[in-house]
């Protein structure tokens, strides 16, 4: 078995699935049946001024009949008293010692995150995160996103928060920002020990087309919310890895958005995430999913012989590359089984109406096993995408003669690239 | 037309594959796959396009789901229902090669078809009067389609029909756990709502109205006039109580009431698909031993596989190889004399002996009618049936012919290709003689 222990930020915990600060760390009583299922650490509901919330407050988009693809919610900070959750805070840490309770925090002044950082650390929290995030409703009032969309006042605030703290101080960055490196560099300068990305992107998640009034629906209004789920883990693996592969970005990361078992988990750490988190999912399935996320890891680190986590962190990263170092000579092509192939023909519709018209009937009228021109094949993947059987199409490398060459290096140095394809002259 | 009578037999029976609720019907249309090109559509004899309809399903756009369904079959629902799915659009699914069950595509195109019963949706409405009129002989499905197909195109239309109702064997013949006379003539109903299809029930042809005076009516005619009384042995003591035809009886159970008070045994002759819904339909009315009796093997009987799978599931029995000739009773039917029949159906000697029995269906195949087309010359006949082209176009010219009288008895489904690609020749032939 793979040691599976994490330490992302100073923060140790027995494994890197915490949960994210969210309906599913809202109290104490929810915490402990977390840790007993197997989550390593939990990031508190944000905890600040105790707010009102709305009803209704979330909404889902499903696709082709499989609900909460996409989530979003427009529900604020915590709404429980402040000594409520601290007490729950200490009750949790003395039951769980070895696991991480990170308090996420949202306050305004300074003299707020003064008293609330020290508060937090006296209920015994084993870090903060500042929650400089949420694209609804607190950044109207100047906290949450309106904070993380400014570099400079992140920078302070996160200067405050580490003047103020002894545990470690994560900042939670918002993805609604154009480039995500001058956000995670402002909190590095601000001192802070790790930074949390993504929080939720700001979104509506559809109309109600009965009323006409956006979801959710309160009342016969709605408001713009916080998008996430499954759909938004591409989104947060490119910011993940973004500041993962800056050379001067150095401080550690505990990746989020959108995932839902071991294998996105996997994902995030291998694009340089040093813990998870996690909440949509266990919004929609509970926390017993954690069992398959621990276990599936652990196998899968074992098959690959990898014995700690630091044996995968960032292992992706290096092959993260700008396009125009990617090999332009690098050539696959598509190839059809034959004999698993079940003759949908979707891999023909899709090449011939959204890619390189380059998948065609089978000349024999009885046989449904598309032909795959292959002097025309760019390699897009499309067709692979598309087919319902797992391995009937696969992307195979073709010897062209030529080698490597990049776009870089053709500008550069004249490097000679390969005839295009897909062109049908 | 004459309504139903209130009490009949085939009350008796639930739904074999009872409706899909919104959510049931939202899960399996989200499995489609939706494939290019699909086999299913090839599989089906109109060429319903049944990832269309099903992905309209998906996407809430039920009224474009029907529509879909009913512009290339205008007895989608009652199809949707009676179609032998297994051995076409379903047994075509591509997921039978993948091992994943079939999309269950009759009951989808229920489950839509329905929506446009119940909603009353006004999908079709009559073209523009063509000043052409068209006779249709016989009531029945193949009629049914080309009569609707002849009202879009603004022919004025009227079907003749010599029973009391239309919809043919839809109403009489159609097992009640598929679908019940009254659901047939809901859609009867809903195919007259496009207007201007002009009923005359009670009128055979030729015998109350000849084919010199159809003509004279009309600008074309169409014939739709199915199969003839079930046959008969031709055995000793057929004509005693208790023996009679399989269609027949079925056609007195579905309109109105059986008495099988004191039926302990029933043989149903025969290896076809009307002796399998008889034994069926017998085993439903709760008769305690339901025998199949037929010349041939299990395996060379031309009902469907799994129709016969759910008889046998039912209790039914059988006796394979075995050749009825003779009846015996006396006034009703006690038993019947049979020989074993070897693999090339020879007579077995010595092998006779009795089954008793206190009812004997005889599901031998029905008569065909092609005699009482006698009169019109040049439309051809071979084998009882009328002879018409791939779009129903007999001999004679402006004379169509569609449905069982013409393929020898088939499904729902053929007989509504033939009569919808009929009513297009036909418009082609009136429009260009106009």
């Amino acid at each position: 078995m793979a040691d599976l222990t994490t330490t992302c930020a100073g923060i140790t915990s027995p494994n890197p699935f915490w949960l994210a600060s969210a309906p599913p760390t809202n109290s104490g009583e929810q915490v402990h049946r977390a840790f007993d299922a197997g989550w390593g650490g939990a990031v508190w509901k944000t905890l600040g001024q105790p707010i009102q919330n709305v009803s209704s407050r979330f909404g889902a988009i499903g696709y082709r009949g499989t609900p909460g693809v996409g989530f979003n919610n427009i529900e604020l900070i915590t709404d429980r008293p402040l000594e409520a959750n601290f007490r729950e805070i200490a009750e949790v840490k003395k039951r769980w010692p070895k696991h991480a309770v990170i308090a996420s925090l949202m306050v305004e002044t300074r003299e707020e995150w003064k008293e609330i950082i020290a508060r937090s650390e006296d209920a015994g929290a084993d870090g903060i995160e500042l929650n400089f995030g949420c694209p609804h409703g607190m950044c109207e009032r100047g906290m949450g996103s309106a904070v993380g969309q400014e570099p400079k006042v992140n920078e302070r605030i996160t200067g405050w928060a580490k003047e103020f703290a002894r545990v470690p101080v994560l900042v939670k960055l918002t993805p609604n920002v154009g480039d995500i490196v001058p956000h995670g560099m402002a909190a590095q300068r601000g001192g802070a020990d790790g930074v949390s990305l993504i929080n939720t992107i700001k979104s509506i998640i559809g109309v109600d087309l009965d009323r006409l009034v956006p979801n959710p629906r309160v009342g016969e209004r709605s408001s713009n919310g916080g998008y996430c789920g499954a759909a938004v883990r591409p989104i947060a693996l490119h910011m993940t890895a973004a500041l993962a592969r800056h050379p001067d970005f150095r401080i550690p990361i505990s990746g989020i958005g959108g995932i839902t078992n071991w294998r996105d988990a996997a994902e995030f750490l291998a694009l340089g995430a040093s813990s998870v988190q996690v909440c949509t999912e266990v919004m929609l399935r509970g926390y017993r999913i954690v069992g398959d996320m621990i276990e599936g890891l652990n196998t899968y680190m074992d098959e690959r012989g990898f014995q700690t986590l630091d044996d995968l962190i960032g292992k992706a990263v290096p092959a993260y590359s700008d396009w125009g170092d990617l090999d332009l000579n690098y050539e696959i092509v598509a190839k059809i089984d034959a004999n698993t192939c079940i003759g949908c023909q979707l891999c023909m519709v899709a090449c011939h109406d959204g890619a390189h018209q380059c998948i065609h009937p089978s000349p024999n009228a009885e046989v449904r096993v598309p032909v795959v021109d292959e002097a025309e094949c760019v390699g897009c993947n499309l067709c692979q995408i598309v087919c319902p059987v797992q391995g009937c199409i696969t992307m195979e490398q073709v010897d062209n003669g030529h080698g490597p060459a990049s776009w870089n290096q053709h500008v550069e140095e004249g490097a000679v690239l390969r005839a295009k394809k897909g062109s049908h002259g | 037309m004459k309504p139903l009578a209130a009490d009949r037999s085939e009350s008796a029976f639930e739904d074999g594959k009872p409706a899909y609720t919104a959510t049931q019907a939202a899960a399996e249309a989200n499995r489609c796959l939706y494939c290019y090109d699909a086999p299913c559509i090839k599989a089906c004899p109109t060429a319903i396009d049944i990832p269309t309809f099903i992905r309209k399903i998906g996407t809430g756009n039920l009224r474009g789901s029907a529509k879909t369904i009913f512009d290339s079959n205008i007895l989608g629902m009652s199809c949707a229902r009676v179609c032998p799915v297994e051995v076409l659009c379903v047994g075509d699914c591509v997921y039978n090669h993948m091992g994943v069950p079939p999309i269950q595509i009759g009951r989808l195109q229920r489950y839509a078809t329905d929506a446009a019963f119940d909603k009353g949706w006004p999908l079709y409405e009559a073209g523009p009067d063509s000043g052409k009129s068209v006779g249709l002989v016989g009531g029945g499905p193949a009629s049914l389609a080309a009569a609707h197909r002849l009202r879009m195109l603004g022919h004025a239309v009227t079907i003749y029909e010599s029973r009391p109702t239309l919809g043919g064997l839809n109403t009489t013949g159609v097992a009640p756990y598929k679908m019940p006379a009254a659901r047939s003539m809901d859609e009867v109903e809903w195919i007259l709502s496009i207007g201007g299809i002009e009923v005359q029930t009670g009128v055979s042809v030729p015998a109350d109205l000849s084919w010199a005076e159809l003509e004279r009516r009309h600008d074309a005619l169409f014939i739709g006039i199915g199969l003839g009384p079930d046959s008969r042995l031709g055995a000793e003591g057929e004509q005693l109580s208790g023996v009679q035809g399989a269609v027949e009886w079925i056609e007195e159970m579905k309109l109105g009431l059986v008495d099988l008070s004191t039926v302990r045994r029933a043989l149903v002759i025969g290896g076809g698909n009307t002796a399998i819904d008889a034994v069926r339909e017998l085993r439903g009315l709760g008769v305690p031993d339901v025998r199949l009796v037929y010349r041939g093997q299990e395996e060379a009987m031309s009902g469907y596989r799994h129709e016969w799978l759910a008889a046998r599931k039912e209790g039914v029995s059988a006796h394979w190889g075995t050749q009825p000739v003779a009846f015996r009773g006396e006034g009703r039917v006690q038993a019947v004399r049979c020989l074993k029949l070897d693999a090339d159906k020879r007579p077995i000697p010595g092998s006779e002996h009795e089954l008793e029995a206190d009812l004997v269906l005889l599901a031998i195949g029905q008569g065909k009618l092609a005699s009482l087309v006698q009169d019109l010359v040049g439309v051809g006949v071979s084998g009882g049936r009328i002879q018409a082209d791939s779009r129903g176009a007999t001999g004679r010219l402006g004379v169509y012919a569609g449905g069982d009288c013409v393929n020898g008895g088939k499904e729902v489904v053929n007989a509504a290709a033939m009569g919808r690609d009929a009513a297009l020749a036909i418009h082609e032939y009136l429009s260009l003689g106009a």
